[in-house]
Protein backbone atom coordinates (compact mmCIF):
# COMPACT_ATOMS: atom_id res chain seq x y z
CA UNK A 1 0.00 0.00 0.00
CA UNK A 2 1.48 3.64 -1.06
CA UNK A 3 1.62 6.49 2.13
CA UNK A 4 -2.05 7.66 0.69
CA UNK A 5 -3.50 9.55 3.70
CA UNK A 6 -7.08 7.59 3.64
CA UNK A 7 -9.22 10.62 4.24
CA UNK A 8 -11.74 10.64 7.20
CA UNK A 9 -15.62 11.81 6.67
CA UNK A 10 -18.92 11.39 4.59
CA UNK A 11 -17.39 10.89 0.94
CA UNK A 12 -15.97 7.55 1.28
CA UNK A 13 -19.49 6.33 2.52
CA UNK A 14 -21.29 7.99 -0.55
CA UNK A 15 -19.24 6.17 -2.85
CA UNK A 16 -19.55 3.22 -1.53
CA UNK A 17 -23.39 3.38 -1.47
CA UNK A 18 -24.48 2.63 -4.71
CA UNK A 19 -22.33 -0.68 -5.06
CA UNK A 20 -22.74 -1.62 -1.87
CA UNK A 21 -26.57 -1.73 -2.29
CA UNK A 22 -26.12 -3.34 -5.42
CA UNK A 23 -23.93 -6.53 -3.77
CA UNK A 24 -26.60 -6.19 -0.41
CA UNK A 25 -29.66 -6.76 -2.80
CA UNK A 26 -28.28 -8.69 -5.71
CA UNK A 27 -25.59 -10.69 -3.96
CA UNK A 28 -26.17 -10.96 0.09
CA UNK A 29 -29.69 -11.31 0.14
CA UNK A 30 -30.35 -13.62 -2.42
CA UNK A 31 -28.59 -16.12 -0.30
CA UNK A 32 -30.60 -15.60 2.38
CA UNK A 33 -34.00 -16.33 -0.45
CA UNK A 34 -31.91 -19.43 -1.50
CA UNK A 35 -32.15 -20.75 2.19
CA UNK A 36 -35.90 -20.06 2.37
CA UNK A 37 -36.65 -21.36 -0.60
CA UNK A 38 -34.63 -25.20 0.24
CA UNK A 39 -37.27 -25.03 3.19
CA UNK A 40 -40.05 -24.31 1.12
CA UNK A 41 -43.12 -27.51 1.71
CA UNK A 42 -42.23 -29.90 -1.51
CA UNK A 43 -45.71 -30.22 -2.91
CA UNK A 44 -46.24 -26.87 -4.03
CA UNK A 45 -45.15 -25.77 -7.54
CA UNK A 46 -43.76 -22.38 -9.11
CA UNK A 47 -47.27 -21.28 -10.66
CA UNK A 48 -49.68 -22.58 -6.91
CA UNK A 49 -46.78 -21.01 -4.93
CA UNK A 50 -45.04 -22.55 -1.87
CA UNK A 51 -45.61 -22.93 1.66
CA UNK A 52 -42.73 -22.18 4.08
CA UNK A 53 -42.87 -25.32 6.28
CA UNK A 54 -39.35 -25.13 7.21
CA UNK A 55 -39.21 -28.95 5.70
CA UNK A 56 -35.32 -29.45 6.50
CA UNK A 57 -36.28 -32.85 4.70
CA UNK A 58 -35.62 -31.40 1.66
CA UNK A 59 -31.76 -31.67 2.18
CA UNK A 60 -31.59 -35.09 3.21
CA UNK A 61 -33.74 -35.74 0.29
CA UNK A 62 -31.49 -34.09 -1.88
CA UNK A 63 -28.59 -35.98 -0.15
CA UNK A 64 -29.91 -39.41 -0.85
CA UNK A 65 -31.15 -38.50 -4.61
CA UNK A 66 -28.30 -36.93 -5.46
CA UNK A 67 -25.35 -37.12 -3.23
CA UNK A 68 -24.81 -40.63 -2.02
CA UNK A 69 -23.70 -42.86 -4.42
CA UNK A 70 -25.29 -45.99 -5.65
CA UNK A 71 -21.10 -47.97 -5.00
CA UNK A 72 -17.80 -47.89 -5.47
CA UNK A 73 -17.48 -48.15 -9.44
CA UNK A 74 -17.18 -44.67 -11.00
CA UNK A 75 -20.40 -45.38 -12.74
CA UNK A 76 -22.03 -45.34 -9.85
CA UNK A 77 -21.03 -42.40 -8.35
CA UNK A 78 -23.82 -39.43 -7.24
CA UNK A 79 -23.26 -35.70 -9.40
CA UNK A 80 -22.43 -34.44 -6.19
CA UNK A 81 -19.14 -37.05 -6.01
CA UNK A 82 -18.46 -36.79 -9.57
CA UNK A 83 -18.63 -33.28 -9.25
CA UNK A 84 -15.82 -32.99 -6.61
CA UNK A 85 -13.76 -35.81 -7.81
CA UNK A 86 -13.89 -34.34 -11.50
CA UNK A 87 -13.17 -30.74 -10.20
CA UNK A 88 -10.19 -32.02 -7.97
CA UNK A 89 -8.63 -33.92 -11.02
CA UNK A 90 -8.77 -30.73 -13.05
CA UNK A 91 -7.14 -28.70 -10.68
CA UNK A 92 -4.25 -31.21 -10.61
CA UNK A 93 -3.71 -30.80 -14.19
CA UNK A 94 -4.17 -27.42 -14.05
CA UNK A 95 -1.69 -26.94 -11.21
CA UNK A 96 1.04 -29.15 -13.62
CA UNK A 97 0.63 -27.43 -16.79
CA UNK A 98 0.12 -24.17 -15.06
CA UNK A 99 3.30 -24.29 -13.04
CA UNK A 100 5.10 -25.03 -15.90
CA UNK A 101 4.33 -22.14 -17.99
CA UNK A 102 4.00 -19.98 -15.22
CA UNK A 103 7.42 -20.61 -14.62
CA UNK A 104 8.88 -20.65 -18.13
CA UNK A 105 7.22 -17.42 -18.04
CA UNK A 106 8.41 -15.88 -14.89
CA UNK A 107 11.87 -17.49 -15.08
CA UNK A 108 12.68 -18.26 -18.95
CA UNK A 109 10.86 -15.60 -21.48
CA UNK A 110 13.41 -13.08 -21.12
CA UNK A 111 11.79 -9.99 -23.17
CA UNK A 112 9.18 -12.01 -24.33
CA UNK A 113 7.73 -12.38 -20.58
CA UNK A 114 4.80 -9.88 -21.41
CA UNK A 115 3.94 -11.03 -24.90
CA UNK A 116 3.88 -14.60 -23.66
CA UNK A 117 1.34 -13.37 -20.84
CA UNK A 118 -0.60 -11.94 -23.06
CA UNK A 119 -0.78 -15.27 -25.46
CA UNK A 120 -1.86 -17.14 -22.10
CA UNK A 121 -5.06 -14.94 -21.68
CA UNK A 122 -5.85 -14.69 -25.80
CA UNK A 123 -7.80 -17.76 -26.19
CA UNK A 124 -9.85 -17.71 -23.26
CA UNK A 125 -11.54 -14.27 -24.89
CA UNK A 126 -12.98 -16.99 -27.61
CA UNK A 127 -16.52 -17.45 -25.80
CA UNK A 128 -16.29 -20.53 -22.85
CA UNK A 129 -19.08 -22.47 -25.25
CA UNK A 130 -17.65 -22.37 -28.43
CA UNK A 131 -13.86 -23.34 -26.87
CA UNK A 132 -15.92 -26.57 -25.28
CA UNK A 133 -17.25 -27.39 -28.91
CA UNK A 134 -14.11 -27.23 -30.41
CA UNK A 135 -12.64 -29.92 -27.98
CA UNK A 136 -15.78 -31.94 -28.80
CA UNK A 137 -14.54 -32.02 -32.09
CA UNK A 138 -10.75 -33.13 -31.29
CA UNK A 139 -12.21 -35.76 -28.86
CA UNK A 140 -14.44 -36.90 -31.49
CA UNK A 141 -14.49 -41.01 -32.16
CA UNK A 142 -12.68 -40.40 -35.75
CA UNK A 143 -10.25 -37.47 -34.77
CA UNK A 144 -6.87 -37.32 -34.58
CA UNK A 145 -6.56 -37.53 -31.19
CA UNK A 146 -8.27 -40.96 -30.73
CA UNK A 147 -6.94 -42.39 -33.68
CA UNK A 148 -2.91 -41.40 -32.67
CA UNK A 149 -3.84 -43.26 -29.37
CA UNK A 150 -5.25 -46.03 -30.78
CA UNK A 151 -2.09 -46.56 -33.08
CA UNK A 152 -0.60 -46.23 -29.32
CA UNK A 153 -2.72 -48.72 -28.31
CA UNK A 154 -3.29 -46.64 -25.40
CA UNK A 155 -6.72 -46.85 -26.10
CA UNK A 156 -8.61 -50.59 -27.78
CA UNK A 157 -9.58 -49.77 -31.44
CA UNK A 158 -13.36 -49.75 -30.03
CA UNK A 159 -11.98 -46.95 -27.62
CA UNK A 160 -13.16 -43.74 -26.92
CA UNK A 161 -12.83 -40.50 -25.42
CA UNK A 162 -15.85 -38.37 -25.96
CA UNK A 163 -18.85 -39.12 -23.55
CA UNK A 164 -16.52 -40.35 -21.16
CA UNK A 165 -15.13 -39.35 -17.67
CA UNK A 166 -11.75 -38.55 -19.58
CA UNK A 167 -13.48 -35.69 -22.04
CA UNK A 168 -14.65 -34.12 -19.45
CA UNK A 169 -11.91 -33.57 -17.54
CA UNK A 170 -9.84 -32.71 -20.51
CA UNK A 171 -12.98 -29.97 -20.89
CA UNK A 172 -12.36 -28.33 -17.45
CA UNK A 173 -8.51 -28.71 -17.39
CA UNK A 174 -8.56 -26.49 -20.69
CA UNK A 175 -11.54 -23.98 -19.83
CA UNK A 176 -9.94 -23.47 -16.22
CA UNK A 177 -5.97 -23.38 -16.97
CA UNK A 178 -5.69 -19.35 -16.79
CA UNK A 179 -7.53 -19.38 -13.13
CA UNK A 180 -4.35 -21.20 -12.30
CA UNK A 181 -1.47 -19.99 -14.51
CA UNK A 182 -2.16 -16.12 -13.70
CA UNK A 183 -1.88 -16.20 -9.48
CA UNK A 184 1.06 -18.78 -9.63
CA UNK A 185 2.79 -16.53 -12.54
CA UNK A 186 2.27 -13.21 -9.97
CA UNK A 187 3.71 -15.66 -6.92
CA UNK A 188 6.66 -17.33 -8.84
CA UNK A 189 7.43 -13.64 -10.47
CA UNK A 190 8.32 -12.48 -7.13
CA UNK A 191 10.69 -15.08 -6.38
CA UNK A 192 14.31 -13.88 -6.27
CA UNK A 193 16.08 -15.83 -9.20
CA UNK A 194 19.05 -15.57 -7.05
CA UNK A 195 17.76 -17.99 -4.35
CA UNK A 196 17.08 -20.70 -6.93
CA UNK A 197 20.52 -20.15 -8.43
CA UNK A 198 22.01 -20.50 -4.93
CA UNK A 199 20.20 -23.83 -4.26
CA UNK A 200 21.01 -24.85 -7.58
CA UNK A 201 24.52 -24.67 -5.93
CA UNK A 202 23.79 -25.93 -2.59
CA UNK A 203 21.78 -29.10 -3.53
CA UNK A 204 23.66 -31.86 -5.88
CA UNK A 205 19.65 -32.69 -7.53
CA UNK A 206 17.70 -29.61 -9.18
CA UNK A 207 14.67 -31.80 -7.92
CA UNK A 208 15.18 -31.39 -4.08
CA UNK A 209 16.41 -27.55 -4.79
CA UNK A 210 12.54 -27.08 -6.26
CA UNK A 211 10.82 -28.56 -3.49
CA UNK A 212 13.24 -26.71 -0.77
CA UNK A 213 12.81 -23.73 -2.33
CA UNK A 214 10.39 -22.92 -5.33
CA UNK A 215 7.60 -24.58 -4.09
CA UNK A 216 7.62 -23.12 -1.04
CA UNK A 217 8.33 -19.71 -2.22
CA UNK A 218 5.13 -20.26 -4.63
CA UNK A 219 3.01 -21.29 -2.18
CA UNK A 220 0.60 -18.50 -1.82
CA UNK A 221 0.24 -19.18 -5.58
CA UNK A 222 -0.57 -22.37 -5.44
CA UNK A 223 -3.85 -21.82 -3.12
CA UNK A 224 -5.34 -19.17 -4.60
CA UNK A 225 -4.66 -20.71 -8.29
CA UNK A 226 -5.85 -23.93 -6.69
CA UNK A 227 -8.98 -22.07 -4.91
CA UNK A 228 -9.57 -19.93 -8.18
CA UNK A 229 -9.66 -23.38 -10.67
CA UNK A 230 -11.20 -25.67 -8.31
CA UNK A 231 -14.39 -23.82 -7.07
CA UNK A 232 -15.83 -22.84 -10.64
CA UNK A 233 -14.58 -26.49 -12.00
CA UNK A 234 -16.80 -28.05 -9.10
CA UNK A 235 -20.11 -25.90 -10.19
CA UNK A 236 -19.64 -25.51 -13.83
CA UNK A 237 -21.41 -28.33 -15.95
CA UNK A 238 -20.70 -26.91 -19.50
CA UNK A 239 -17.74 -29.57 -20.41
CA UNK A 240 -19.64 -32.09 -18.64
CA UNK A 241 -22.76 -31.51 -20.49
CA UNK A 242 -21.19 -31.17 -23.86
CA UNK A 243 -18.21 -33.81 -24.04
CA UNK A 244 -19.80 -36.06 -21.56
CA UNK A 245 -22.82 -38.38 -21.39
CA UNK A 246 -25.71 -39.08 -19.02
CA UNK A 247 -23.53 -40.61 -16.49
CA UNK A 248 -20.97 -38.08 -16.04
CA UNK A 249 -23.54 -36.06 -14.34
CA UNK A 250 -22.50 -32.90 -12.59
CA UNK A 251 -23.98 -31.20 -9.91
CA UNK A 252 -24.45 -28.39 -11.57
CA UNK A 253 -26.46 -29.70 -14.33
CA UNK A 254 -28.62 -31.28 -11.93
CA UNK A 255 -29.45 -27.98 -9.87
CA UNK A 256 -29.74 -25.87 -13.48
CA UNK A 257 -32.56 -28.81 -14.56
CA UNK A 258 -34.17 -28.60 -11.15
CA UNK A 259 -34.99 -25.43 -11.76
CA UNK A 260 -35.56 -24.90 -15.25
CA UNK A 261 -36.65 -27.93 -16.26
CA UNK A 262 -38.46 -29.44 -13.67
CA UNK A 263 -39.49 -26.65 -11.61
CA UNK A 264 -38.52 -28.12 -8.18
CA UNK A 265 -37.38 -25.30 -6.65
CA UNK A 266 -36.84 -26.88 -2.77
CA UNK A 267 -34.78 -29.81 -3.73
CA UNK A 268 -32.88 -26.80 -6.08
CA UNK A 269 -32.18 -24.96 -3.73
CA UNK A 270 -31.16 -27.54 -0.99
CA UNK A 271 -28.38 -28.76 -3.20
CA UNK A 272 -26.99 -25.34 -3.90
CA UNK A 273 -27.15 -24.46 -0.17
CA UNK A 274 -25.11 -28.14 0.34
CA UNK A 275 -22.75 -26.89 -2.60
CA UNK A 276 -22.00 -23.89 -0.99
CA UNK A 277 -21.62 -24.81 2.54
CA UNK A 278 -19.19 -27.86 1.13
CA UNK A 279 -17.06 -25.88 -0.76
CA UNK A 280 -17.22 -23.16 1.98
CA UNK A 281 -15.96 -25.44 3.77
CA UNK A 282 -13.07 -27.23 2.35
CA UNK A 283 -11.93 -23.73 1.47
CA UNK A 284 -11.31 -22.99 4.93
CA UNK A 285 -9.99 -26.65 5.82
CA UNK A 286 -7.52 -26.82 2.59
CA UNK A 287 -6.46 -22.76 3.41
CA UNK A 288 -5.90 -23.45 7.25
CA UNK A 289 -4.09 -26.62 6.39
CA UNK A 290 -1.95 -24.67 3.68
CA UNK A 291 -1.26 -21.60 6.27
CA UNK A 292 -2.11 -18.93 4.33
CA UNK A 293 -5.04 -17.35 6.38
CA UNK A 294 -3.69 -14.01 5.55
CA UNK A 295 -5.27 -14.63 1.44
CA UNK A 296 -9.02 -14.55 3.23
CA UNK B 1 22.61 -32.86 -23.72
CA UNK B 2 23.38 -29.26 -21.42
CA UNK B 3 21.36 -27.22 -24.47
CA UNK B 4 18.34 -29.32 -23.95
CA UNK B 5 18.54 -29.11 -19.94
CA UNK B 6 18.71 -25.50 -20.01
CA UNK B 7 15.93 -24.49 -22.23
CA UNK B 8 13.69 -27.66 -21.00
CA UNK B 9 11.43 -25.68 -19.12
CA UNK B 10 10.83 -23.24 -22.08
CA UNK B 11 10.01 -26.14 -24.22
CA UNK B 12 7.77 -27.62 -21.97
CA UNK B 13 6.03 -24.06 -21.21
CA UNK B 14 5.51 -23.27 -24.83
CA UNK B 15 3.99 -27.08 -24.97
CA UNK B 16 1.70 -25.86 -23.00
CA UNK B 17 1.09 -22.57 -24.47
CA UNK B 18 0.58 -24.33 -27.81
CA UNK B 19 -2.14 -26.44 -26.24
CA UNK B 20 -4.33 -23.75 -25.23
CA UNK B 21 -3.82 -23.09 -28.97
CA UNK B 22 -5.21 -26.11 -30.07
CA UNK B 23 -9.00 -25.49 -30.00
CA UNK B 24 -8.39 -21.95 -30.71
CA UNK B 25 -7.20 -23.20 -34.70
CA UNK B 26 -10.14 -25.47 -34.59
CA UNK B 27 -12.66 -22.60 -34.01
CA UNK B 28 -10.99 -20.57 -36.77
CA UNK B 29 -10.71 -23.62 -39.26
CA UNK B 30 -14.35 -24.57 -38.91
CA UNK B 31 -15.08 -20.70 -39.80
CA UNK B 32 -14.16 -21.72 -43.19
CA UNK B 33 -16.07 -25.12 -43.08
CA UNK B 34 -18.69 -26.42 -45.47
CA UNK B 35 -20.94 -28.78 -43.57
CA UNK B 36 -21.99 -31.58 -46.13
CA UNK B 37 -25.51 -31.11 -45.71
CA UNK B 38 -27.54 -28.18 -44.14
CA UNK B 39 -28.89 -30.73 -41.05
CA UNK B 40 -25.34 -32.62 -40.49
CA UNK B 41 -25.03 -33.57 -37.18
CA UNK B 42 -21.12 -34.52 -37.51
CA UNK B 43 -19.31 -31.50 -35.94
CA UNK B 44 -15.83 -32.42 -38.42
CA UNK B 45 -14.15 -30.38 -41.56
CA UNK B 46 -15.48 -30.77 -44.76
CA UNK B 47 -14.76 -28.73 -47.20
CA UNK B 48 -13.20 -25.04 -47.28
CA UNK B 49 -15.76 -21.98 -47.92
CA UNK B 50 -16.16 -18.16 -47.45
CA UNK B 51 -19.51 -18.28 -47.16
CA UNK B 52 -19.82 -18.30 -43.03
CA UNK B 53 -17.63 -15.45 -43.12
CA UNK B 54 -19.74 -13.83 -46.26
CA UNK B 55 -23.10 -14.48 -44.95
CA UNK B 56 -22.67 -14.62 -40.38
CA UNK B 57 -26.28 -13.95 -40.09
CA UNK B 58 -27.73 -16.76 -42.21
CA UNK B 59 -29.40 -17.60 -39.12
CA UNK B 60 -31.28 -14.24 -37.81
CA UNK B 61 -31.74 -15.80 -34.49
CA UNK B 62 -27.81 -16.26 -33.97
CA UNK B 63 -27.32 -12.45 -34.74
CA UNK B 64 -30.64 -11.54 -32.57
CA UNK B 65 -28.96 -13.39 -29.88
CA UNK B 66 -25.64 -11.93 -30.14
CA UNK B 67 -27.25 -8.16 -30.65
CA UNK B 68 -28.46 -8.81 -27.47
CA UNK B 69 -25.60 -10.27 -25.68
CA UNK B 70 -23.56 -7.09 -26.96
CA UNK B 71 -26.42 -4.71 -25.35
CA UNK B 72 -26.49 -6.28 -21.94
CA UNK B 73 -22.17 -6.62 -22.19
CA UNK B 74 -22.31 -2.34 -22.50
CA UNK B 75 -24.99 -1.76 -20.55
CA UNK B 76 -23.42 -4.14 -17.48
CA UNK B 77 -20.20 -2.88 -17.95
CA UNK B 78 -21.11 1.02 -18.02
CA UNK B 79 -22.70 0.21 -14.73
CA UNK B 80 -20.14 -2.08 -13.31
CA UNK B 81 -17.45 0.02 -14.06
CA UNK B 82 -18.61 3.32 -12.65
CA UNK B 83 -20.05 1.64 -9.55
CA UNK B 84 -17.06 -0.29 -9.07
CA UNK B 85 -14.38 3.06 -9.33
CA UNK B 86 -16.62 4.24 -6.51
CA UNK B 87 -15.96 1.61 -4.44
CA UNK B 88 -12.61 1.24 -5.34
CA UNK B 89 -11.75 5.01 -4.53
CA UNK B 90 -13.92 4.67 -1.19
CA UNK B 91 -11.69 1.87 -0.20
CA UNK B 92 -8.03 2.73 -0.79
CA UNK B 93 -8.33 6.80 -0.70
CA UNK B 94 -11.12 6.77 2.77
CA UNK B 95 -11.33 5.90 6.01
CA UNK B 96 -14.49 4.06 7.45
CA UNK B 97 -15.98 1.32 9.75
CA UNK B 98 -16.29 -2.29 8.70
CA UNK B 99 -13.17 -2.28 6.23
CA UNK B 100 -12.81 -5.95 6.43
CA UNK B 101 -16.33 -6.88 6.42
CA UNK B 102 -16.28 -4.43 3.03
CA UNK B 103 -12.92 -6.53 1.95
CA UNK B 104 -14.65 -9.72 2.15
CA UNK B 105 -18.29 -8.28 0.46
CA UNK B 106 -15.82 -7.74 -2.47
CA UNK B 107 -14.11 -10.97 -2.67
CA UNK B 108 -17.41 -13.31 -1.98
CA UNK B 109 -18.96 -13.29 -5.97
CA UNK B 110 -15.57 -13.86 -6.83
CA UNK B 111 -15.24 -16.89 -5.16
CA UNK B 112 -18.60 -18.31 -5.23
CA UNK B 113 -19.49 -21.04 -7.74
CA UNK B 114 -21.71 -19.45 -10.52
CA UNK B 115 -24.58 -22.22 -9.94
CA UNK B 116 -25.11 -20.88 -5.97
CA UNK B 117 -25.14 -17.24 -7.53
CA UNK B 118 -27.33 -17.98 -10.34
CA UNK B 119 -29.61 -19.73 -8.60
CA UNK B 120 -29.54 -17.53 -5.03
CA UNK B 121 -30.51 -14.37 -7.57
CA UNK B 122 -33.26 -16.61 -9.44
CA UNK B 123 -34.58 -17.80 -5.94
CA UNK B 124 -34.76 -13.78 -5.09
CA UNK B 125 -36.42 -13.01 -8.25
CA UNK B 126 -39.34 -15.91 -7.75
CA UNK B 127 -39.91 -14.20 -3.99
CA UNK B 128 -40.58 -10.97 -5.22
CA UNK B 129 -42.97 -11.88 -7.94
CA UNK B 130 -40.64 -11.25 -10.93
CA UNK B 131 -40.85 -14.65 -11.85
CA UNK B 132 -42.89 -14.10 -14.74
CA UNK B 133 -40.90 -10.98 -15.96
CA UNK B 134 -37.33 -12.56 -16.26
CA UNK B 135 -35.71 -11.73 -18.89
CA UNK B 136 -33.16 -8.84 -20.35
CA UNK B 137 -33.39 -6.78 -17.21
CA UNK B 138 -33.05 -9.76 -14.61
CA UNK B 139 -29.79 -10.75 -16.97
CA UNK B 140 -28.86 -7.12 -16.61
CA UNK B 141 -29.00 -7.00 -13.24
CA UNK B 142 -26.96 -10.41 -12.59
CA UNK B 143 -24.29 -9.01 -14.76
CA UNK B 144 -23.67 -6.10 -12.97
CA UNK B 145 -23.75 -8.08 -9.83
CA UNK B 146 -20.72 -10.49 -11.04
CA UNK B 147 -18.62 -7.69 -13.22
CA UNK B 148 -18.19 -5.39 -10.20
CA UNK B 149 -16.03 -7.08 -8.06
CA UNK B 150 -13.51 -8.00 -10.98
CA UNK B 151 -14.08 -4.07 -11.40
CA UNK B 152 -13.44 -2.95 -7.72
CA UNK B 153 -9.75 -5.17 -7.70
CA UNK B 154 -8.58 -3.97 -10.69
CA UNK B 155 -9.32 -0.37 -10.57
CA UNK B 156 -8.20 -0.65 -6.76
CA UNK B 157 -4.92 -2.28 -8.18
CA UNK B 158 -4.23 0.50 -10.19
CA UNK B 159 -5.09 2.93 -7.27
CA UNK B 160 -3.44 1.68 -4.85
CA UNK B 161 -0.07 0.82 -6.86
CA UNK B 162 -0.26 4.61 -7.53
CA UNK B 163 1.44 7.50 -4.79
CA UNK B 164 -0.24 10.53 -4.77
CA UNK B 165 3.43 12.73 -4.90
CA UNK B 166 1.90 13.96 -8.03
CA UNK B 167 -1.79 15.08 -6.47
CA UNK B 168 0.62 16.61 -4.00
CA UNK B 169 2.25 19.05 -6.27
CA UNK B 170 -0.99 19.57 -8.00
CA UNK B 171 -2.32 20.93 -4.90
CA UNK B 172 0.92 22.83 -3.72
CA UNK B 173 0.34 24.62 -7.00
CA UNK B 174 -3.36 25.90 -6.15
CA UNK B 175 -4.80 23.41 -8.48
CA UNK B 176 -8.21 23.15 -6.56
CA UNK B 177 -9.48 20.01 -5.92
CA UNK B 178 -11.75 19.40 -8.57
CA UNK B 179 -9.21 20.51 -11.18
CA UNK B 180 -6.39 18.34 -8.94
CA UNK B 181 -8.85 15.25 -9.85
CA UNK B 182 -9.85 15.97 -13.21
CA UNK B 183 -6.18 16.60 -14.54
CA UNK B 184 -3.98 14.47 -12.38
CA UNK B 185 -5.60 12.08 -10.41
CA UNK B 186 -8.04 10.68 -12.98
CA UNK B 187 -6.12 10.17 -16.45
CA UNK B 188 -3.45 8.11 -13.87
CA UNK B 189 -6.20 6.02 -12.84
CA UNK B 190 -8.09 5.63 -16.56
CA UNK B 191 -5.88 2.77 -17.67
CA UNK B 192 -7.22 0.35 -14.59
CA UNK B 193 -10.45 1.58 -15.16
CA UNK B 194 -10.24 0.82 -19.32
CA UNK B 195 -8.81 -2.47 -18.14
CA UNK B 196 -11.39 -3.35 -15.88
CA UNK B 197 -13.85 -1.94 -18.53
CA UNK B 198 -12.92 -4.70 -21.15
CA UNK B 199 -12.66 -7.41 -18.27
CA UNK B 200 -16.40 -6.71 -17.15
CA UNK B 201 -17.21 -6.68 -21.07
CA UNK B 202 -15.89 -10.00 -21.68
CA UNK B 203 -17.31 -11.40 -18.37
CA UNK B 204 -20.59 -10.37 -19.17
CA UNK B 205 -20.90 -11.39 -23.08
CA UNK B 206 -19.51 -15.14 -21.67
CA UNK B 207 -21.39 -15.62 -18.66
CA UNK B 208 -23.92 -18.68 -19.25
CA UNK B 209 -24.47 -20.39 -16.14
CA UNK B 210 -26.01 -17.21 -14.12
CA UNK B 211 -27.44 -16.38 -17.19
CA UNK B 212 -29.31 -19.17 -18.12
CA UNK B 213 -31.01 -19.93 -15.00
CA UNK B 214 -32.24 -16.17 -14.66
CA UNK B 215 -32.98 -15.56 -18.51
CA UNK B 216 -36.81 -16.73 -18.44
CA UNK B 217 -37.60 -16.98 -22.41
CA UNK B 218 -34.34 -14.70 -23.65
CA UNK B 219 -31.69 -15.80 -25.36
CA UNK B 220 -27.91 -14.47 -25.21
CA UNK B 221 -25.10 -15.39 -27.44
CA UNK B 222 -23.80 -18.46 -25.32
CA UNK B 223 -27.32 -19.77 -24.57
CA UNK B 224 -27.61 -19.93 -28.21
CA UNK B 225 -24.54 -21.51 -28.98
CA UNK B 226 -25.89 -24.08 -25.83
CA UNK B 227 -28.99 -24.61 -27.41
CA UNK B 228 -27.60 -25.29 -30.97
CA UNK B 229 -24.80 -27.55 -29.31
CA UNK B 230 -27.49 -30.19 -28.72
CA UNK B 231 -28.45 -29.81 -32.38
CA UNK B 232 -26.76 -28.74 -35.38
CA UNK B 233 -24.14 -26.18 -35.00
CA UNK B 234 -24.08 -23.17 -37.73
CA UNK B 235 -20.45 -22.82 -38.98
CA UNK B 236 -21.12 -19.11 -38.06
CA UNK B 237 -20.86 -19.36 -34.27
CA UNK B 238 -16.93 -20.04 -35.24
CA UNK B 239 -16.98 -16.84 -37.57
CA UNK B 240 -18.09 -15.21 -34.14
CA UNK B 241 -15.40 -16.95 -32.16
CA UNK B 242 -12.69 -16.18 -34.58
CA UNK B 243 -13.69 -12.04 -34.88
CA UNK B 244 -13.86 -12.02 -30.77
CA UNK B 245 -10.28 -13.30 -30.56
CA UNK B 246 -9.09 -11.01 -33.43
CA UNK B 247 -10.19 -8.13 -31.49
CA UNK B 248 -9.65 -9.03 -27.94
CA UNK B 249 -6.21 -9.72 -29.58
CA UNK B 250 -5.85 -5.78 -31.10
CA UNK B 251 -7.04 -4.93 -27.90
CA UNK B 252 -4.75 -6.48 -25.98
CA UNK B 253 -1.92 -5.42 -28.49
CA UNK B 254 -2.78 -1.90 -29.26
CA UNK B 255 -2.70 -1.50 -25.15
CA UNK B 256 0.85 -2.93 -24.87
CA UNK B 257 1.98 -0.84 -28.32
CA UNK B 258 0.67 2.18 -26.50
CA UNK B 259 2.99 1.38 -23.04
CA UNK B 260 5.77 0.92 -24.75
CA UNK B 261 5.64 3.86 -26.74
CA UNK B 262 4.83 5.83 -23.77
CA UNK B 263 7.92 4.43 -21.86
CA UNK B 264 10.46 5.29 -24.72
CA UNK B 265 8.78 8.84 -25.01
CA UNK B 266 9.38 9.10 -21.04
CA UNK B 267 12.86 7.70 -21.41
CA UNK B 268 13.74 9.51 -24.17
CA UNK B 269 12.57 13.17 -22.17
Amino acid sequence: MSDTVRRKGRTGYLLMLPGVIWLLIFFLIPFYSLVAASLYDPSGSDIDGYQMTYHWGNYWDALVQYGKPDGWAPADWSPLIRSLVYGGLATFFCLILGYVLAYAIAFKAGRWKNLMLVLVIAPFFTSFLIRTLSWKLLLADDGWIVNTLQFLHILGSDGHLLATPVAVVTGLTYNFLPFMVLPLFASIDKIDYRLIEASNDLYANPLVGFFKVTWPLSLPGVVSGTLLTFIPAVGDYINAELLGSTSTRMIGSVIQSLFTEANDYPAASALSVMLMILIIGMVLLYVRRAGTEELL
Amino acid sequence: MRWLRERIVLILGLAVLVYTFIPIGVVVLMSFNKPKSEQSKLYRFEAFTLDNWLHPCNDPSMCAALGRSISIGLLATLVATILGTLLAFALVRHDFAGRSMMNLLIFMPMASPEIVMGSSLLALFVAAGFAGQLGFWTILIAHIMFCLSFVVVTVRARLAGMNDTLEAAAMDLYATPRETFWKVTFPLVFPGILGAALLAFSLSFDDFIITNLNAGNTTTFPMYVWGVSRKTVPMQVNVIGTVMLIISIAIVLGGEYRNRRQARALATN
